[in-house]
């Protein structure tokens, strides 16, 4: 057996040359003898009422087994992570465009879809509420009302602060838009109903017990008669957090007593899973002559869409790291995740912080023109470092390399001046810009974030290793019910065991619901937490190999260690090797891992809400034709925050995938919705960065341990993905002189100079004044906003609004 | 589906099937399937008849068959139509230009095809040939509309016929991406140097490809032709009567503000580029 990759060496995927070649199966290649396939039938309003539906046309459709509506759903009539108020069919009323009201199952896909359009639905549309300033005192669109969270970060005193007169004022709006995970992957799973009256689904998913919980719910069933088993997944960035065809495709196959699949394509993609939160930030910053940030106070509006979803922990995000890296003594921060008729916002990589953190950064250079000093010396000055508090009065106790990202991202050479080729330049193939149309930019900008879950949520993951032998040789067994969804965690597993354990042949069993829960791939945590887990699980085979040897020699198990697959004596005067010593009989050990306990914010949005930082800087460089808004990214050097880089190769996958999702927020990714609807509906219109639109990325890892952390090392799955977006904005900015307050920057806001931001409206407050220097009046933080119900449990069918 | 092998045994299965839908490389009509906004009974493949293939470069013009695809277009014409190569490198990706054909994208007729401004500029000839014969349209009679092209039942496209002009050729399109994108506009423009003609076509601004006649003549009367060079300043006005010609397309992609912009650049830049060859 060869030497496989242990703890900080480069570990190829398991999975790469399959997923390379086509062979790797996903969710969508399932199969089962005698399977249906199904379709939902969708909203083409954002509003209405549904006043009938009747499937008769689809049931005469030969091949059509069933169609399934709000009245087939046995046990809870909702979903939700946070809060159960999505209704798994829409029965009276359609809150947002594509909102499922029926499925159906039929023989072929085809024939599903033509089923699926052939059931009628009465809709009686109505006005859509789609501005999220006017949610907080329109009608309520739910029992739950309009608000899901309002939510004020206030430290030392802002007016106060204020009242000095020589202090510089940069103040602004800002608004980021609909960003999809877009994943290649798209929904997809089979179901198949089993023996025991429950069901076993297979889905590309983030976390696999929370589905099971709220599917178990619905189907009126005990959660351990539904099972979950991993599917192949095509990426996820938070967009498979939520519910999707899960439950839709248990009820069909219950109903039907077959194996269902189901499939979406890219448009009911788009309106059938959760998107980034659109945003829009009101920003002022005040700093002391010298370049002292003095005050930040902030408005952030985030438009959750018809349902809860994530929004009330986004949102939090949002407010805590709304002032970016940076010591802020005077703060007051107020948000609002608000519901609305746009289709369901939620988890999407960066989790709320991605919007601030283009607003906070735009700020910062903006304070830095104001001042007259070095965009990147203004930060510096300001950084966080460890020991400092954060808006929240939080102290950081663990690392904090700000300043020590922030100068290897400007420590990397800037790359050659433009060249001759023609396909380099903005515009690229389109042959459009010529080379003295060209004007270079270079903007930087950085982040920091929280990982794993905040707030006093529980958090865990557990792990089992089981060490056997097999034909003579040791055979390391993982099962952990954290979902692989392209970060890299069927690597780490592997290089965990084979570095605590001394053994080369790791298998991992397939993730599934028969162990106890891993939490969800995101929030930058399954490294830090289902590593945790598989590392203490190691460490329970350890101990539990070295009490046997000990118990076999009378002794006591500390006498003994593991080292390179032996037992060994402390002394070194007894070598056994492992295989010998599990013989015919495995040692397996169970964990559960957990972190340090977080509180949650107090009425100020004060508490140690939070784990850990990870920090992260980005310098963009861009070449732009200013005449047609053209943008080309030439290069994005960066240094990240890694703790300790686990395994290098994956480190650089995080780093070049975020920083290509960063850019794509910043220059072209946008869901455009007209009256509620979404118009944007395949990848002709929603446009992800190509090969050709990302430039080179040159990284610089920084390596501080953090104290508490399995091996010292911080989850990057999201990092590269925040201040990427302000520093290439920041960078079209520098070469062009826009003002470009609104992301993704279109060729029109270049070209033409109007970025399209309107002045904030504060929610349920007076209209803001135009410009930019005057801004809203009036208080922050009014106290006349109730906060929603915390918990609501819809009684009896999610009622009407 | 049906793969007819030769011109009149595809025109044939047409003529016999009015709802039968001639298919050149899918790249238009799968999209269109897949997303269900069209649905189709009976396919005629075109690939396979012989009549639709080759190019062939004779002194006075050059004679594409409807079949090249754009990979195509861009490997055999780069030497003598350099604006239909361009316009052919900027398509999609190379899949699509491995599969998407020259008859089949004037077929389809849609605003933002990259062939039509093209022809326009180029003073293309398109043949048709369909149960009443052959016969032949000017690239700028072919297109009505969207997606409606002025073919009679069980027509199809079958030769493109370009003229030989001894002049520059220029062709310029942008999108909000820099490959794998759909044109918010695009500009040809050929120098006709033997004629003393400016031939200029514009695409993905409008419903429907033009040539902006009023720019053209402007730009004539003011290049003097014998060192074919002109006031510096000519064309930034050129641009701009271009721009002014029609109004643009407000849509999804871009606002008419940005296309009337980007028109006036391309077609400053694309008379620019030809004065200065």
């Amino acid at each position: 057996m060869t030497r496989g990759p242990r703890i900080g060496d480069p570990a190829p995927r398991p999975d790469g040359p399959d997923k390379v070649t086509g062979r790797f199966p996903y969710s969508s290649d399932l199969r089962a003898p005698g399977m249906l396939w199904g379709a939902a039938v969708r909203s083409p309003h954002a509003s209405a009422r549904i006043v009938g539906i009747d499937p008769a046309p689809a049931l005469a459709l030969e091949g059509v087994a069933a169609v399934l509506t709000a009245d087939d759903v046995p046990g809870r009539p909702t979903y939700g992570l946070a809060v159960a108020d999505q209704p798994a069919f829409a029965r009276d009323l359609v809150r947002h465009h594509g909102e499922a009201v029926a499925v159906v199952a039929a023989a072929t896909p085809d024939l599903a879809r033509r089923a699926a359009r052939a059931v009628a639905v009465d809709y009686a549309p109505l006005d859509p509420l789609t501005d999220p300033a006017a949610a907080v005192t329109a009608a309520p669109l739910h029992p739950n009302g309009n608000v899901f969270r309002h939510l004020i970060v206030r430290r030392g005193d802002v007016a106060a602060a204020a009242a000095d007169p020589d202090l510089v004022t940069v103040e602004d709006t800002y608004e980021v838009g609909r960003q999809d995970p877009a994943f290649l992957g798209l929904e997809s799973g089979l179901a198949v109903p089993a023996a025991d009256g429950g069901v076993d689904l297979a889905v590309s998913t983030q976390f696999l017990h929370a589905d099971r919980d709220q599917v178990a719910a619905s189907l009126g069933l005990a959660p351990e008669r539904v099972r979950l088993t991993l599917a192949g997944v095509g990426g996820a960035f938070g967009g498979r957090e939520d519910l999707t065809l899960h439950l839709h495709l248990c009820l069909l196959a219950l109903r039907t007593g077959r194996p269902v699949g189901m499939a979406y394509d890219r448009s009911e993609s788009f309106v059938g899973h959760v998107t980034r939160h659109p945003a829009r930030m009101w920003y002022r910053h005040r700093a002391t002559r010298d370049g002292t940030l003095v005050s930040v106070e902030a408005r952030v509006l985030l438009d959750g869409g018809a349902y809860q979803s994530t929004s009330a922990a986004v949102l939090a995000n949002a407010c805590c790291f709304a002032a970016g890296p940076y010591r802020v003594p005077h703060a007051l921060v107020e948000g609002w995740a608000v519901r609305t008729n746009h289709p369901p916002a939620g988890a999407l990589r960066g989790f709320g912080i991605p919007q601030v953190c283009f607003a906070h950064e735009s700020q910062m250079d903006a304070l830095a023109a104001a001042l007259g000093v070095d965009p990147v010396d203004l930060r510096r000055r300001n950084a966080l470092a460890p020991g400092d508090a954060l808006l929240t009065g939080q102290r950081i106790t663990g690392t904090a390399p700000a300043v020590a990202c922030l100068d290897a991202a400007v420590a990397h050479p800037l790359p050659a001046p433009p060249d001759d080729d023609p396909l380099r330049r903005p515009g690229g193939t389109g042959l459009a810009t010529g080379p003295g149309d060209v004007r270079r930019g270079v903007g930087v900008a950085m982040a920091f974030k929280n990982l794993m879950y905040s707030e006093g949520l529980q958090d865990l993951s557990t792990a089992s290793v089981r060490l056997a032998v097999d034909g003579g040789e040791l055979v390391a067994t993982v099962h952990c019910a954290a979902a692989e969804v392209g970060q890299g965690f069927v690597t780490l597993a592997q290089q965990i065991v084979r570095t605590e354990l001394g053994v080369d042949r790791v298998v991992l069993r397939a993730a599934d619901t028969s162990i106890g829960e891993a939490g969800s791939s995101s929030a930058s945590r399954q490294s830090w937490m289902s590593g945790g887990a598989v590392a203490a699980a190691c460490a329970g085979v350890r101990d539990e190999v070295l009490a046997r040897v000990a118990a076999g020699r009378g002794g006591r198990g500390e006498a003994f260690a593991l080292r390179d697959g032996e037992v060994v004596s402390r002394d070194g005067g007894l070598r056994l090797p492992l295989a010998e010593v599990v013989g015919a009989d495995p040692v397996e050990a169970v964990r559960v891992f957990t972190h340090a306990d977080t509180a949650p914010l107090d009425a100020d949005g004060q508490g140690d809400a939070h784990v850990a930082f990870v920090f992260t800087a980005h310098r963009a460089v861009v070449d732009v034709d200013p005449a047609l808004g053209s943008v080309q990214v030439v290069q994005i050097a960066t240094g990240q925050d890694i703790g300790r880089a686990l395994n290098p190769l994956a480190v650089t996958g995080q780093l070049e995938g975020g920083i290509a999702q960063g850019l794509g927020l910043a220059l072209l990714e946008d869901v455009v919705t007209r009256e509620g609807r979404v118009a944007t509906r395949t990848f002709q219109d929603y446009l992800v960065p190509t090969a050709l639109d990302v430039g080179d990325v040159v990284a610089t890892l920084i390596e501080e341990p953090e104290p508490g952390a399995p091996y010292g090392a911080k989850g990057v799955g999201e990092a590269p993905t925040l201040s990427s977006i302000p520093a290439v904005v920041a960078a079209v900015r520098a070469a062009t002189g826009r003002r470009l307050r609104r992301v993704p920057v279109r060729p029109a806001h270049v070209a033409l100079g109007e970025d399209g931001v309107a002045p904030f409206v504060v929610p349920g407050g007076p209209a803001a004044p135009p410009g930019v220097v005057t801004g809203p009046e009036g208080p922050l933080a009014k106290p006349a906003l109730t906060d929603p119900p915390g918990v609501a449990e819809l009684p009896g069918g999610e009622g009407g609004a | 589906m049906s793969r007819p092998r030769g011109l009149a045994e595809a025109i044939d299965v047409l003529r016999a099937d009015p709802a039968a839908v001639p298919l050149g490389g899918g790249t238009d009509l799968l999209v269109a399937l897949r997303a269900g906004e069209r649905s189709v009974r009976h396919v005629v493949a075109l690939r396979r008849v012989e009549e639709l293939a080759g190019v062939t470069t004779g002194p006075d013009a050059v004679d594409l068959g409807a079949g090249l695809t754009w990979a195509g277009m861009e490997a055999q014409v780069g030497a003598t139509l350099p604006a239909l190569a361009a316009a052919a490198r900027a398509v999609g990706s190379p899949q699509a230009r491995n599969a998407g054909t020259l008859g089949g994208n004037l077929g389809s007729a849609a605003i933002t095809g990259s062939t039509l401004p093209v022809l326009l500029a180029l003073d293309a000839g398109v043949e048709v040939a369909g149960p009443a014969g052959t016969r032949t349209v000017p690239a700028g009679d072919l297109v009505r509309g969207p997606g409606d092209v002025a073919l009679h039942a069980g027509e199809i496209v079958t030769r493109v016929r370009i003229p030989r002009a001894r002049g520059p050729q220029q062709f310029l399109k942008v999108g909000q991406r820099g490959s794998v994108i759909t044109a918010v506009a695009q500009v040809a423009l050929v120098l006709d140097l033997g004629a003393r003609r400016v031939r200029c076509g514009v695409g993905a601004a409008t419903p429907v490809a033009f040539r902006p006649r009023a720019a053209e003549r402007a730009a004539e009367a003011a290049i003097d032709w014998d060192a074919v060079t002109a006031d510096p300043d000519l064309p930034r006005r050129f641009g701009a009567l271009v721009a002014a010609d029609r109004p643009p397309l407000d849509d999804l992609r871009a606002s008419a503000a940005y296309r009337r912009h980007a028109v006036a650049v391309l077609a400053e830049r694309a008379l620019a580029r030809a004065l200065a060859a």
